[in-house]
């Protein structure tokens, strides 16, 4: 089973057309992987249904990073 | 005034019976139908199983694999056919052209119907939290020419004329008119449609206008055969380069013929059934605006869509306004092959009587078993095989629901 960092990475890369190896923990969607406003909205739809979540749109807001993302997954996954 | 002259220097196509402009034509000549039972969706509950769905395309040719999700199939047929008539035009090698003088017009006659239809069942099954933010991007009407103009950096006119099955017909004689009038010296013009999906065939199905021979789809589109039973869905799209005639002459462009006249009508009878009026008033309009007289027509590629109305009216429309050199013109429908493809069809049916004019060849009618002369369905359909013959003038007719009529005149040049 992979890991959630992996798997988010995974789908960042999927969804922003950029390679895997390109997406680091630290990448900002926007600045680092070129994503548009368009992009991290549908990035972060994709996130709601790879780890089967709602993230509100107050929270979606604030996920501009991969480790924002893993963080949030993390934190919420197990409730 | 004189008019500013506009010719074509290029051309791309994506239909059923060939992903580009040799392919396709080449089926055509040889009377091969891309017609076959439709594989893109289920449809086993409806009464049209078949379709002209376009085959083995690859989007990923043409624009990246991230961009192409996130567009409806019309897009991706409209895209292409665009960028293969930029490059048989040979746009991207013109060294010093002046894109703000670059436009581009395609339109669809729906737009994005199995997007809209998909995310509609998304909707009812996960909440509006479901439609995606490229749902409309990825579904209007006008968004091909917003791409292309994005794409290849065309700062001139971009927009789509969205007019049922006339759509493409239009945006290529309004694409002429903006030319004339000093707008643009190159348009990027034609129609795409991409609407094969279980709310386009049954739309089409419910009102019986399609086809229901299941059980034998390369010989249901029939122009004026006696068996006709309605016309069969295509998709795919047609565009052309057109230009300027002393823009093109001084890069030393190829052209494939001068665009010399388009006419517009309405029957203003009827949202679907048509009149032998208003198509006449429109071949007549476009004849008049090339300065040309009936007896100069040589080829017609019909609208010919094989209902049993539309076929027996396209006729009575073309006797009134050609006279009695109707019966010495070829009336050639080339949807015998490649279905209806909607807002596509003017594009590419612009596309074939070109070609056409520049090979000097109709394609055959195919599948003309019994000419229905009861009906009236008495011209030269060019039936069942191909004929090289002499072509100056080619005309290529469209309507649409609405009443809604469109067509060009081509010379040779």
């Amino acid at each position: 089973m992979e890991n959630i960092e992996q798997r988010v990475k995974k789908i960042v890369a999927e969804q922003l057309g950029v390679p895997e190896t390109d997406v680091k923990i630290d990448s900002s969607f926007v600045n680092d992987l070129g994503a548009d406003s368009l992009d991290t909205v549908e990035l972060v739809m994709a996130l709601e249904e790879e780890f089967e979540c709602e993230i509100p749109d107050e929270d979606a807001e604030k996920i501009t990073t991969v480790q924002q993302a893993v963080d949030y997954v993390n934190a919420h996954l197990n409730k | 005034m004189s008019k500013r002259r506009v010719v074509v220097t290029g051309l791309g196509q994506v239909s059923p019976v060939g992903n580009d402009v040799a392919t396709g034509w080449a089926n055509l000549l040889a009377g091969k139908s891309g017609i076959g039972m439709i594989t893109r969706f289920d449809a086993s509950d409806l009464a049209c199983q078949i379709a002209g769905e376009v085959k083995d395309f690859d989007i990923g040719q043409y624009i990246s694999p991230k961009d192409a999700r996130r567009m409806d199939v019309f897009i991706h047929y409209g895209i292409a056919a665009a960028l293969q008539a930029v490059a048989d035009a040979g746009l991207d090698d013109v060294a010093n052209l002046d894109k703000t003088r670059v436009g581009v017009n395609i339109g669809s006659g729906i737009g994005g119907l199995p997007l809209i239809e998909n995310t509609g069942v998304d909707v009812v099954h996960g909440g509006p939290r479901k439609i995606g933010p490229f749902f409309i991007p990825g579904s209007l009407v006008n968004l091909i020419a917003g791409h292309v103009s994005i794409i290849k950096g065309y700062q001139g006119p971009s927009y789509g004329i969205v007019s049922a099955c006339t759509t493409g017909a239009h945006c290529i004689g309004d694409s002429m008119r903006m030319i004339q009038y000093g707008d643009a010296d190159v348009m990027v013009a034609g129609g795409a449609e991409g609407a094969i999906s279980k709310l386009g065939i049954g739309g089409f199905a419910a009102m019986k206008a399609l086809s229901t021979r299941n059980d034998d789809p390369a010989t249901a589109s029939r122009p004026w055969d006696k068996g006709r039973d309605g016309f069969v869905m295509g998709e795919g799209a047609g565009v052309l380069v057109l230009e300027e005639y002393e823009h093109a002459k001084k890069r030393g462009a190829k052209i494939y013929a001068e665009l010399v006249g388009f006419g517009m009508s309405s029957d203003a009878h009827h949202i679907t059934a048509p009149n032998a009026d208003g198509p006449a008033r429109g071949v007549q309009n476009a004849l008049r605006d090339a300065g040309l007289n009936a007896a100069d027509v040589d080829y017609v590629n019909a609208h010919g869509t094989s209902t049993p109305l539309g076929d027996a009216n396209e006729t009575n429309a073309l006797k009134i306004a050609l006279g009695d050199h109707a019966k010495n013109v070829v009336v050639n429908s080339t949807k015998s092959m490649t279905g209806h493809l909607l807002g596509g069809a003017g594009g590419v049916e612009a596309l074939y009587s070109i070609l056409a004019l520049h090979h000097q060849v109709s394609p055959p009618t195919i599948n003309i078993f019994e000419q229905d002369l009861e009906a009236g369905c008495d011209l030269d359909y060019c039936a069942n095989t191909a004929r090289e013959m002499k072509i100056d003038v080619a005309i290529s007719n469209s309507f649409g629901f609405g009443g809604t009529n469109g067509t060009l005149v081509f010379r040779k040049i």
